[in-house]
């Protein structure tokens, strides 16, 4: 597959409509939401090649866990912004074990907490059992199969700075804010 | 349709506009700073609210605007226009077929479901601002959660008037944490804003803030022990559909010290007449 397709066909609506299921999926974390308007370079999942296509663009630099230079080339063509380290990353995507360790990433300023990386985690199985999550946006509590506990635990102990994380897999998403809470159950 | 973009805004600044929603998000009840662009209308007439419902809306939506809970007022027609005429997308006036709703200054009666996506007009987003009028220091006061000052303004209110005297604008506190302006709507809606099904977006065009509210998030509005928050309205029924629980407009009738009252919210009015509903002065009005 060539770098130049796999983009929205129609970009003006189908960013609306994927930014729509995107922003429920942050409102409500813990629950999962189809999302694949794009189709990225293998292996990327459809769902996380479409949340950089609405994110990404020149003002956002993207930072590759990974060496992934089909996905690259891809990223510079639709979206058209610079790939960084992590240390200066707005967006970054990877695998769990690729995107380690966490503290590279920035997590925003104490007076300017939205100055953080959302991190993109490509995941193997995503699924509502495991750790229990509570929190804003969440009625009850949700369950989310999460790679593990004590990151997303130590992440929300820093809120309100700390970092975002959007995990998919394949043509799935869901979304765990540095508000919610994460317990072992 | 027309030959602007969809929702008229380009795809760049809703992009930056979307990011800055999921990061508000995130962090419920602090501002984050965003790129407004100038709209076609003047600052003041909702330019931060039209920026998040352009980059919120999908073709599907069916779009409500109120203002001041009337859906015929000027703002909320030219506004509901805009969007026609730039998005192509439906209409409506009733709140509960609304998958999109754009406000200034109050919250619908008829309760939210999920779903749904409430846009507040904010004009100014600080809640410090009148106490401390450098943006260095209600940044500062926020990063150290030092809001003693907003307990002294509350506390001297009660000093002088015997009472919380603040009835619109009232501050609210978010999941202990952040304290957040509700916008200027009447503090008989505060108690809506906690605990909604809804999606709360708040947006000031010219301050350049947008702030929100994810579903099922805590919010508590600020009092004393001894001074326990009070939502209170107008000690009345609506005249028009005898509602008794709705927040009434005051309207003066004649010079001769007549009114009456009536509720803010037409659709929720107009939806209780249509059901058989009569108040005081239905008569009259019909």
């Amino acid at each position: 597959m060539s770098a130049l397709t796999g983009g929205f066909t129609d970009p003006a609506i189908q960013s609306a409509q994927g930014f729509r299921i995107l922003m429920q999926a942050m409102a409500h974390p813990g629950t999962i939401h189809d999302l694949a308007l794009a189709a990225p370079p293998a292996p990327l999942g459809r769902a996380a090649g479409t949340v950089l296509l609405l994110l990404a663009d020149p003002t956002t630099p993207v930072h590759l866990a990974a060496p992934a230079p089909d996905l690259a080339e891809w990223l510079r063509f639709h979206a058209g912004c610079p790939l960084s380290d992590a240390e200066t990353a707005t967006l970054a995507l990877g695998r769990w074990s690729d995107l380690q360790p966490l503290d590279r990433f920035p997590v925003g300023l104490p007076d300017y907490p939205d100055r953080s990386a959302t991190l993109i985690v490509e995941l193997d199985r995503l699924e509502n059992d495991g750790p229990r999550l509570t929190g804003p946006g969440i009625k009850d509590h949700a369950r989310l199969s999460l790679p593990e506990t004590a990151a997303f635990r130590a992440n929300h102990a820093r809120a309100p700075m700390g970092l975002d994380f959007i995990l998919t897999c394949g043509d799935q998403l869901a979304c765990l804010p540095r508000s919610t809470i994460v317990e072992d159950c | 349709m027309s030959d602007y973009n969809f929702a008229y805004l380009d795809e760049q600044t809703k992009r930056m506009i979307r990011r800055a929603i999921l990061k508000a998000l995130a962090i419920p009840g602090y501002q984050v700073p965003f790129a407004s662009r100038e709209m076609p209308m003047p600052y003041g007439w909702g330019t931060g609210g039209v920026q998040l419902t352009a980059a919120c809306l999908v073709p599907e939506d069916r779009l409500k605007v109120i203002d001041q809970g009337a859906d015929d007022t000027t703002n909320a027609v030219s506004i509901r226009k805009f969007f026609q005429r730039t998005a192509g997308v439906d209409v409506t006036t009733d709140t509960t077929e609304a998958t999109l709703i754009q406000t200034r200054h109050r919250i619908p009666e008829t309760p939210l479901t999920q779903g749904q996506i409430l846009v507040y007009q904010v004009p100014i987003p600080e809640p410090l601002r009148f106490l401390e009028p450098r943006e260095t220091e209600t940044r500062k006061m926020h990063e150290l959660e030092e809001y003693g000052l907003m307990h002294v303004k509350l506390y001297e209110d009660i000093a002088r008037h015997g009472q919380i005297a603040t009835s619109y604008d009232y501050p609210v506190k978010v999941e202990g944490r952040y304290v957040m302006d509700p916008s200027p709507i009447p503090k008989f809606d505060n108690p809506k804003l906690s605990d909604s099904p809804a999606i709360q977006l708040f947006g000031a065009g010219r301050e350049q803030r947008i702030y929100a509210l994810p579903p099922y998030t805590q919010v508590v509005s600020l009092d004393f022990e001894d001074h326990p928050f009070d939502p209170s309205k107008a000690d009345h029924d609506c005249d028009l559909c005898g509602a008794s629980a709705s927040y009434l407009d005051e309207v003066i009738t004649d010079d001769q010290g007549g009114r009456m009252f009536v509720c803010s919210d037409t659709d929720y009015c107009t939806t209780r007449t249509g059901m058989g509903h009569r108040g005081r002065l239905a008569e009259d009005a019909a």
